[in-house]
C-alpha cells in the first residue's frame, strides 16, 4: 500500500484520538492529526470540528502524485452522496432566478470571519461565467453561461441541475465544487433560485 | 512618526490608484490591476517604510535585556541577516526544530531581549491603528535577500518530515466546503472572480507567489507575511484559525517555499 495513502488513514484515526498520537513530527508522520489540533484553534463560527474529514474528504486528500481514486472508490462515493440527496417534497426544482442571481454574487457565509445571522451565499461567480453582463467570474469550474438554452428546461434536467448543486460528488467524486445542500450551505430554496437562474428562460443565463 | 505619516499618505494614494485600475480592469477584464497599479509607481513600494522601520527594530536594544537583535541568527550565523531569507525555513539545532522567517524572529526577541511570547506575540499583525513589530522586521530582513535565489534544501530529516506534513495539509480537504490549499492553488491557469491563481504545487507557481512575500497588500495598506497570508487562506477555506507559528503553519511555508526554490527573491513584494 502506497505511503501517502497510508497517512491519510492515519489522519483521520489521529483526529478522533489525538491523546495518542505522538507529539509533533517526531519519529513517525502519525502525528499529522495531533499537529493540525495543535496548529489551529477555533474561532467564531468555524469550530475544531471542521477539521474532521469525513469519508468523502478522506478519499479526496490524496496528492496527485499518490494513488488515484479505485473504480470501486469511485462508484461508492458516487453512490453514497447521490444518496444523500433530498429532493423537494413539492416536486418543483424552479426558484426565483433574481434571488439566485444574488446568492451567486454572494461570497459570504461559513468563514470565521461571517456573522452566521446572515444568508450563506454560495459564490457561484467565485469560479463560474454564468450570465454575461457578469465579466467578474472564476475558471475554476465550467462556464455555465446559456446553461439552460443549451439544455432545456425539462423535468430530469431540473432535477439533475438541483442534485448537482445538492452533492456535486453525486456526478463527479472529488469535485471541486462544494456539497451546498449536503453540508448545508444553501437551503432547498436557495439551491431552486440557483436552479432558476441556471435554467429560466428568462434568467440572464440564457440570454444571448 | 513622520515615517508613519508618510505612511498613511502613500497608502492613500495607493487606494486612489488601485480604484482608477478598477475601471480599466472592468473594461478588460484580463488586465491585473495590481501590476497597473505597480507600472505607476514605478521601483516606489510603500514596504520601504516598513522596511526602515524594521531596521530601526533590528538594531535597537529593547526589552527586559535591553538589547538589539543584532546577535539574532537567522540560519546563517549570529547577526548575518543578508541572504538569510532566502534560506528560510530551516532547521535551527539551537532549537530544535524547524522556523520560518517570523518564527525565528519570535524566537530571538524571546531568548535574546527577553521579551515574554505573548507579549511579542500581541501585535503579530498590525490592524491599523497598531503596528505589528513582525512585519516590519520581515520586511526588512526580506529586502536584505532581495536578487538572491531561493534555497531551501530538505537536508535533514526534520526539514523532510515539515515538506511532507506541509504537502499533506496542502491537499487535506476538510470543512463545510471541503476546500484545500490545492482546490484554488493545485492548478495553472484558472483564477477566482479576475484574480489568477497560482499553482504552488509547482515550481513556476510557487515561484511567483512566493518570492514576493512579504508583500505590501495594496487593499489593506499594510506589508503582510507569509504567516498572514496562510491564516488567511484557512479563512477563507471555512477552517478554524491557523495559529501564528504553529507547526502546520511552519510545514506549509517548507512546502511552498521548498516548491518555488530557484526563485529570485523580490521581497518585500506588492500585492492586491
Amino acid at each position: 500500500m502506497n505511503r501517502a495513502f497510508t497517512l491519510a488513514g492515519l489522519i483521520g484515526a489521529a483526529i478522533m484520538l489525538p491523546a495518542l498520537a505522538s507529539a509533533g513530527l517526531a519519529g513517525t508522520n502519525d502525528g499529522a492529526g495531533a499537529v493540525l489540533q495543535q496548529s489551529f484553534t477555533a474561532k467564531g463560527q468555524a469550530g475544531m470540528d471542521r477539521l474532521d474529514q469525513d469519508e468523502v474528504q478522506r478519499l479526496c486528500s490524496r496528492a496527485p502524485d499518490g494513488p488515484a481514486l479505485s473504480e470501486k472508490e469511485y462508484a461508492e462515493i458516487m453512490a453514497s452522496q447521490e444518496a444523500s440527496v433530498r429532493y423537494p417534497a413539492d416536486g418543483q426544482y424552479l426558484g426565483d432566478w433574481r434571488a439566485g442571481e444574488k446568492i451567486a454574487q454572494n461570497g459570504k457565509g461559513f468563514q470565521s470571519s461571517d456573522d452566521p445571522a446572515q444568508p450563506s451565499g454560495g459564490n457561484c461567480y467565485a469560479c463560474h461565467q454564468l450570465a454575461r453582463g457578469e465579466v467578474s467570474y472564476g475558471t475554476i469550474g465550467p462556464s455555465l453561461y446559456l446553461y439552460g438554452k443549451l439544455r432545456g428546461n425539462d423535468a430530469e434536467t431540473q432535477r439533475y441541475t438541483y442534485a448537482k448543486i445538492y452533492n456535486s460528488n453525486a456526478f463527479l467524486p472529488c469535485s471541486s465544487m462544494p456539497r451546498f445542500g449536503h453540508k448545508g450551505i444553501l437551503d432547498e430554496q436557495q439551491i431552486k433560485d440557483v436552479v432558476a437562474l441556471l435554467l429560466d428562460p428568462q434568467s440572464p443565463v440564457n440570454a444571448e | 512618526m513622520i515615517a508613519r505619516h508618510r505612511t498613511r499618505a502613500i497608502a492613500g494614494l495607493a487606494f486612489a490608484a488601485l480604484t482608477a485600475a478598477s475601471s480599466i480592469v472592468l473594461a478588460q477584464p484580463e488586465d491585473d490591476p495590481v501590476a497597473e497599479y505597480r507600472a505607476m509607481m514605478g521601483d516606489d513600494n510603500p514596504a520601504e517604510f516598513w522596511v526602515m522601520r524594521g531596521e530601526a527594530l533590528w538594531t535597537t536594544p529593547r526589552g527586559p535585556a535591553s538589547v538589539s537583535l543584532e546577535q539574532c541568527d537567522l540560519g546563517m550565523g549570529p547577526g548575518v541577516v543578508k541572504g538569510a531569507y532566502a534560506h528560510l525555513p530551516r532547521y535551527f539545532a539551537d532549537a530544535g526544530e524547524v522556523m520560518d522567517l517570523e518564527t525565528r524572529l519570535l524566537h530571538c526577541m524571546v531568548t535574546l531581549q527577553g521579551i515574554p511570547r505573548e507579549e511579542a506575540l500581541k501585535q503579530r499583525f498590525g490592524d491599523g491603528a497598531r503596528e505589528s513589530d513582525f512585519e516590519a522586521l520581515a520586511a526588512f530582513v526580506a529586502e536584505e535577500s532581495r536578487g538572491q535565489m531561493l534555497d531551501v534544501p530538505l537536508d535533514n530529516p526534520a526539514m523532510e518530515k515539515a515538506y511532507a506534513l506541509g504537502k499533506e495539509m496542502f491537499f487535506y480537504r476538510a470543512g463545510t466546503h471541503d476546500f484545500s490549499c490545492a482546490t484554488c492553488h493545485g492548478q495553472t491557469g484558472v483564477r477566482i472572480r479576475l484574480q489568477q491563481l497560482p499553482n504552488i504545487s509547482e515550481a513556476e507557481g510557487a515561484r511567483a507567489a512566493y518570492s514576493g512575500w512579504p508583500a505590501y497588500r495594496v487593499s489593506q495598506g499594510e506589508v503582510r507575511t507569509m504567516q498572514w497570508r496562510l491564516q488567511d487562506c484557512f479563512r477563507q477555506q471555512r477552517l478554524p484559525q491557523l495559529e501564528f507559528g504553529s507547526e502546520a503553519s511552519i510545514a506549509l511555508t517548507t512546502y511552498i517555499a521548498h516548491n518555488a526554490n530557484g526563485a529570485v527573491m523580490d521581497a518585500p513584494g506588492m500585492k492586491r
